[in-house]
């Protein structure tokens, strides 16, 4: 069906529009996330005349398409592709450009702009994409010539999914994307200047190995790069034949299964006791494709204060950024485990340190309060767990209910936890569910979501009930920005300024008008009884779920501090 | 620590304003930036001097340059040999009776004379950063109405030292 759209769209007149929708086809693209605008009318256009070539799906707001593409791109591995106009379109983009940037996903994203004649001009709908672009992208084009641009195009997918992936920007002038252009374009490329290194330098591998017969208190920190190489499996064969407990960042849950008795579950400011523990009292500290974030690490005159460090990433500028590094490897990470893996493991015992991170495990596991009346978050969410068997992917926003979400909804898989990580955006995991969904059509998918979250994208309802996409949005209502009050009340005396008490729609309500069956949650046994079905059927819903207000998330390490110094570790 | 980093880049729009971009989204100060065409077509050379905390900050600094798309090339020249130049043109106030006690100090500096008028001459001077700091020094107590430098640009000798001699090469160690 492809090769014939393909065909289609030769037959017609070439415009430089023709030549992006054949370059998509090439790509093999499947689906656009956009919203048509004056400057991209040549473009849709276009696609309009390569209809069945891909499935373009129309948020209500460009916010949401990118956020879907994020999701996409996260689920799939491959690129999620956006389209938006000049203009008010391109910077309603610019929060997912940013957040993709920050969790290193995926995504090509086309702007439509103003004619070249009048860039420049302050025109209708100009905005200055390039400029407003750069810091948060891996790389932007603006196409100043239609020779060009199935060479940009190709430029884009190769950068966007190489080396360490991220966000590009290609903009295009509307003349450019309107001109006809007969000849046959050349699109081969070449870019000295992006050449990432993907095989492990194995002099540097030697070294890892010498220190790991050496060490006493290994342990592995697996960050998301583990997900993005398809290094699970290496992953778990690496931490099995060394035996080395691991920690896994936010991002990184799924690259090694939670239930695993090596595992230590997340790290960080609402990580385990056991993961920090372990992070603190290592004397050898492997990061397979983590960025040792702010968050992840604390106080970083605290962090792994004894430890060698071993630092495996593709992007050579993470190494050393943060935590001075002592075995630098810059690589792919499934390479590298790879390499790793086929070297020597024998003779290594680090029972007496396995023995004490279990015991902190079982020791000190995450708890909560249980409610009569009402219900706890962290309930909420292991019954969600246990009513999907771990096996559905979950997205969120930031906040309360995504710590939550990471504590308890334990993953066994890679590619099911998609969330705003770096960038910590709201409003980013019910669109990132919609993307996820149209991406792995069979698979479960649920949005857990914050009220305030849910409330800056839920215009996306539209989608749902639109394409019937399947998506289960959970919202954990406490009524009230949960993690700002959290710190009002640990940090600003209970000041609870403007993170409390706004006014809500009636969200049942809500997903009614789009035809959406919505369903209010307020006591246990209604979960237990709404839960699994909504879950068994292949309709989308949305689950209020009123859970309570002051419930704040522990085990917490409060900013500045550092691993050792973790508070509510117990009741 | 100052440091001389130079970066071969593709003469493509907007290149220098990525490059600066990322140097002030990531706090590093640029005390000078220097940026022209160079021997090969469609590449040019930035030259920057820089003050960074330390090595770890420096090593930061060259691997995110070296990370944009279009940047081929990173060097941090300061401890090598290197020939570094800056221009610098400096119009002071001169009336005729003092023209020439001016033309006195600055020929030790091999500088010119690049124009004159009533009240004031332009003098043009080349060479490092400390010598163009010094005839600048030298000329402030007559009144100087305008300067204007180019930042310095550099690249290394042909012949590089081994490694012990380096340090006494250096321009700015």
């Amino acid at each position: 069906m492809k090769a014939e759209a393909a065909q289609k769209v030769k037959t017609a007149p070439r415009t430089g529009a023709d030549l992006l929708v054949d370059s998509l086809i090439e790509q093999g693209v499947d689906t656009l996330f956009g919203y048509p605008g004056g400057a991209v009318l040549p473009i849709y256009d276009a696609i309009y005349r390569a209809e069945g070539s891909f499935d373009h799906v129309l948020p209500r707001h460009e916010q949401g398409a990118i956020h879907a593409a994020e999701g996409y791109a996260r689920v799939s591995g491959r690129p999620g592709v956006v389209i938006g106009t000049s203009g008010p379109g391109a910077t309603n983009l610019i929060t997912g450009i940013a957040d993709a940037m920050m969790d290193s996903l995926p995504v090509v994203i086309f702007t439509g702009q103003v004619a070249k004649g009048v860039i420049g001009t302050d025109a209708f709908q100009e905005s200055d994409v390039m400029g407003i672009t750069t810091p948060i992208t891996k790389h932007n084009y603006q196409v100043q010539q239609i020779e060009e641009l199935p060479r940009v195009v190709k430029e884009a997918f190769h950068i966007a999914t190489t080396g360490r992936p991220g966000p590009v920007v290609v903009d295009i002038p509307k003349d450019i994307s309107s001109k006809v252009h007969e000849k046959d374009v050349e699109s081969t490329f070449h870019l000295p200047g992006y050449q990432p290194t993907v095989h492990p330098n194995p002099l540097q591998i030697n070294k890892l190995h010498d220190a790991l017969l050496q060490a006493k208190k290994p342990v592995i920190l697996a960050g998301a790069g583990i997900i993005h190489s398809k290094g699970s499996e290496d992953l778990q064969n690496f931490a099995k034949n060394y035996s080395i407990p691991v920690v896994t960042t936010l991002l990184g849950l799924g690259s090694f299964p939670g239930s695993d008795e090596l595992s230590l579950g997340m790290g960080g400011m609402h990580g385990t006791y056991s993961a920090n523990r372990a992070l603190y009292e290592c004397d050898l500290l492997i990061n397979i494709g983590a960025r040792f974030d702010d968050r992840l690490t604390g106080n970083l005159e605290h962090f792994a204060p004894n430890a060698k460090v071993a630092h495996v990433d593709i992007d050579p500028a993470e190494i050393g950024k943060n935590v001075p590094t002592t075995i630098p490897i810059v690589s792919d990470a499934k390479a590298a485990l790879e390499a790793l893996n086929k070297r020597d493991a024998a003779k290594l015992d680090h029972q007496e340190w396995l023995d004490k991170t279990n015991k902190n495990k079982v020791e000190y596991p995450l708890w909560h309060d249980d409610y009569e009346d009402q219900i706890s978050p962290q309930w909420l969410m292991k019954k969600v767990h246990a009513y999907t068997q771990g096996k559905s992917i979950v997205t969120t926003d930031v906040g309360q209910h995504q710590m939550w979400a990471a504590q308890y909804y334990s993953f066994h898989q890679p590619n099911k936890w998609v969330t705003s990580g770096g960038l910590g955006t709201m409003g980013f995991g019910f669109p990132a569910a919609i993307g996820a969904q149209l991406a792995s059509p069979e698979a479960s998918v649920i949005s857990i979501v914050g009220d305030g979250g849910f409330q800056m994208t839920m215009q996306e309802l539209s989608l749902l009930q639109e394409r019937k996409i399947p998506v289960k949005v959970v919202i954990v209502n406490n009524q009230a920005l949960g993690m700002v009050r959290q710190w009002q009340e640990k940090f600003y005396e209970e000041r609870y300024s403007h993170s409390l008490a706004q006014s809500q729609p009636d969200f049942v309500k809500l997903a009614e008008s789009y035809e959406i069956p919505g369903y209010k949650i307020e006591t246990k046994e209604d979960l237990e009884r709404v839960l699994p079905d909504v879950l068994n059927n292949d309709q989308p819903a949305v689950i209020d779920c009123r859970v309570m207000q002051m419930e704040n998330v522990y085990p917490m390490i409060a900013p500045g501090k550092g691993l050792h110094e973790m508070i509510g570790v117990t009741r | 620590m100052k440091r001389i980093v130079t970066a071969i880049v593709h003469n493509r729009s907007g290149v220098l304003n990525r490059v600066t971009g990322l140097l002030s989204k990531r706090q590093f100060n640029i005390e000078s930036i220097s940026v022209g065409r160079t021997e090969t077509e469609g590449v040019s050379k930035m030259t920057f001097v820089v003050e960074v905390e330390d090595e770890r900050k420096l090593e930061q600094l060259t691997k995110q340059l070296n990370k944009q798309i279009d940047v081929l090339k990173v060097s941090d020249i300061t401890d090598k040999a290197i020939v570094a130049r800056e221009l610098a043109m400096v119009k002071v106030i001169s009336n005729p009776q003092i023209r020439s006690e001016i033309q006195g100090i600055i020929e030790p500096f091999r500088a010119t004379v690049i124009d004159v008028s009533r009240e004031s001459m332009t003098v043009q001077v080349t060479g490092n950063s400390d010598k163009v700091d010094a005839l600048i020094d030298l000329l402030r107590p007559y009144g100087i109405k305008e300067l204007a430098r180019t930042g310095l640009t550099a690249f290394t000798r042909g012949h590089q030292p081994q490694v012990a001699e380096i340090k006494s090469y250096s321009l700015l160690k």
